[in-house]
C-alpha cells in the first residue's frame, strides 16, 4: 500500500502571478511525458519485471507521485487567485470554462490524459529502454518550460525536477546493465 | 488569516533535506545492493529523520496517518495547511 | 570530464525568414557518460544535495533559462 506524507519533496515557491506558466506546467501534470504518466508506467511494469529491479521501479514510481504533487502545487499557486480575465489572457479560458479552478489531467494543449502514453511491452529490456527514453523526454520538457519562464523561484523547483530525471535515467541504465549481466558472474567495478 | 510560523518552514526544510538524501541513497542502493558504506550512511540518516519527524510533529501535527503518526486531541491529521497551501 | 552540452551549426539559407541562430546547442547530461555508477563518488552536503536535485556531484547538471544568470559550481 502507499502512505501519504503531509509535505512536499522540495520547497516550491512561485514569485510572480503569471497564470500562463500554469498552462505550460500542466504538460508535466497530464502530458505524455509528465509525472502522472511516469508514475503509472513504472508502477505498472514492476509486476512482471525480474525481481532484481522491482524495488527500483517501485521507488522511482513512488517518487514520481511526489513530483506530480509539486507540479500541482505550482499550478495551484499560479491560478488560485487569478481572475477569469487573467485566465483568459493566459490562454486558460478554455480550461476555466470546463474545469473552473480545478486541475485536470491534460497536456499544455488541452488534450486529455490517455493510457496510451504508457508503454508496457512485457519485455524487460524493452520496458527499461522505454523508461530511459521517458526520463530523457521529461528532462527535455523541463528545459523548454524553464526557457519560457522568467520566474526564478519557480525555475529553481523545475531545475530540481529536471535533475531528478537525470538521476532516474542513470538508475534505469544501471537496471539494464544488471539484467544483461551474464548469470552467475559477480559484478566487478 | 492564520499563518504558520517561520519555524514551520525551517523544520520542514530540515526534514526535506534529510529525506532527500534518503531518497537518493534508496535509488542508489536499489542498483548497488552490496555497498556497505552507502548502507551505513542510509541507516545513519534514517535515524536522524526519526528525530526530526518527532520534533516536527510535536509542533505542527502528524506527517502521516493510518497509524504511522500519533494523533493529538481533537483529531489533527486533517488540519490545514496542506503542503500545496503553505 | 565531459561537457554537458554540444553545439552544431545548421546551414543558413539567404532565404531564411528569421534571423539565423547560427550556433545551436543540445544537452548531453552526465548520465550519458557515467556508466554503472562506481562506489564512493563525491557527494554534496545534505543541504546542497536538496538544492542540486542530486546527492552525487558528478551527476549535477543544472539548466537555466535565458532570463536567468546561470550559476556554476555548488548549488545555493
Amino acid at each position: 500500500m502507499w502512505i501519504y506524507e503531509k509535505k512536499l519533496q522540495y520547497p516550491v515557491r512561485v514569485s510572480t502571478c503569471n497564470p500562463m506558466l500554469a498552462k505550460f506546467l500542466i504538460e508535466q501534470y497530464g502530458g505524455a511525458d509528465g509525472e502522472l504518466a511516469a508514475a503509472l508506467r513504472y508502477l505498472n511494469q514492476r509486476y512482471t519485471i525480474p525481481d532484481r529491479v522491482i524495488g527500483l521501479l517501485t521507488d522511482i514510481g513512488t517518487e514520481e507521485f511526489a513530483h506530480l504533487e509539486m507540479i500541482a502545487t505550482m499550478v495551484y499557486k499560479l491560478t488560485k487567485d487569478a481572475t477569469p480575465e487573467q485566465l483568459k489572457t493566459a490562454g486558460l479560458g478554455d480550461h476555466y470554462v470546463d474545469h473552473g479552478k480545478d486541475l485536470f489531467y491534460h497536456n499544455a494543449a488541452g488534450v486529455p490524459f490517455t493510457a496510451t502514453y504508457i508503454q508496457a511491452k512485457g519485455d524487460p529490456i524493452t520496458d527499461l529502454y522505454e523508461d530511459i527514453a521517458a526520463e530523457e523526454k521529461a528532462r527535455a520538457t523541463y528545459q523548454w518550460i524553464i526557457n519560457m519562464s522568467d520566474d526564478t523561484d519557480l525555475n529553481d523547483a523545475l531545475r530540481f525536477l529536471r535533475e531528478r530525471e537525470i538521476v532516474h535515467s542513470q538508475r534505469f541504465r544501471e537496471a539494464v546493465e544488471i539484467l544483461k549481466e551474464e548469470q552467475g558472474k559477480k559484478k566487478i567495478f | 488569516m492564520k499563518q504558520v510560523p517561520a519555524e514551520y518552514y525551517q523544520l520542514l526544510e530540515q526534514l526535506q533535506v534529510v529525506d532527500f538524501v534518503l531518497v537518493e541513497l534508496t535509488l542508489y542502493l536499489d542498483t548497488h545492493n552490496e555497498d556497505l558504506e552507502a548502507i551505513k550512511q542510509f541507516n545513519h540518516h534514517a535515524k536522524e529523520r526519526k528525530q526530526i519527524k518527532k520534533q516536527f510533529e510535536s509542533q505542527f501535527g502528524p506527517l502521516q496517518q493510518f497509524g504511522n503518526s500519533y494523533s493529538g486531541y481533537p483529531w489533527n491529521w486533517d488540519d490545514s495547511p496542506w503542503p500545496w497551501q503553505v | 570530464m565531459n561537457t554537458h552540452f554540444k553545439t552544431y551549426y545548421p546551414y543558413v539559407s539567404p532565404f531564411d525568414p528569421c534571423k539565423p541562430m547560427v550556433k545551436k546547442t543540445y544537452s548531453t547530461p552526465p548520465n550519458l557518460y557515467l556508466g554503472f555508477q562506481p562506489p564512493n563518488l563525491p557527494q554534496f552536503t545534505p543541504m546542497e544535495a536538496l538544492r542540486a536535485g542530486t546527492l552525487w556531484k558528478p551527476l549535477y547538471d543544472p539548466w537555466y533559462s535565458p532570463y536567468e544568470k546561470g550559476k556554476k559550481g555548488v548549488p545555493s
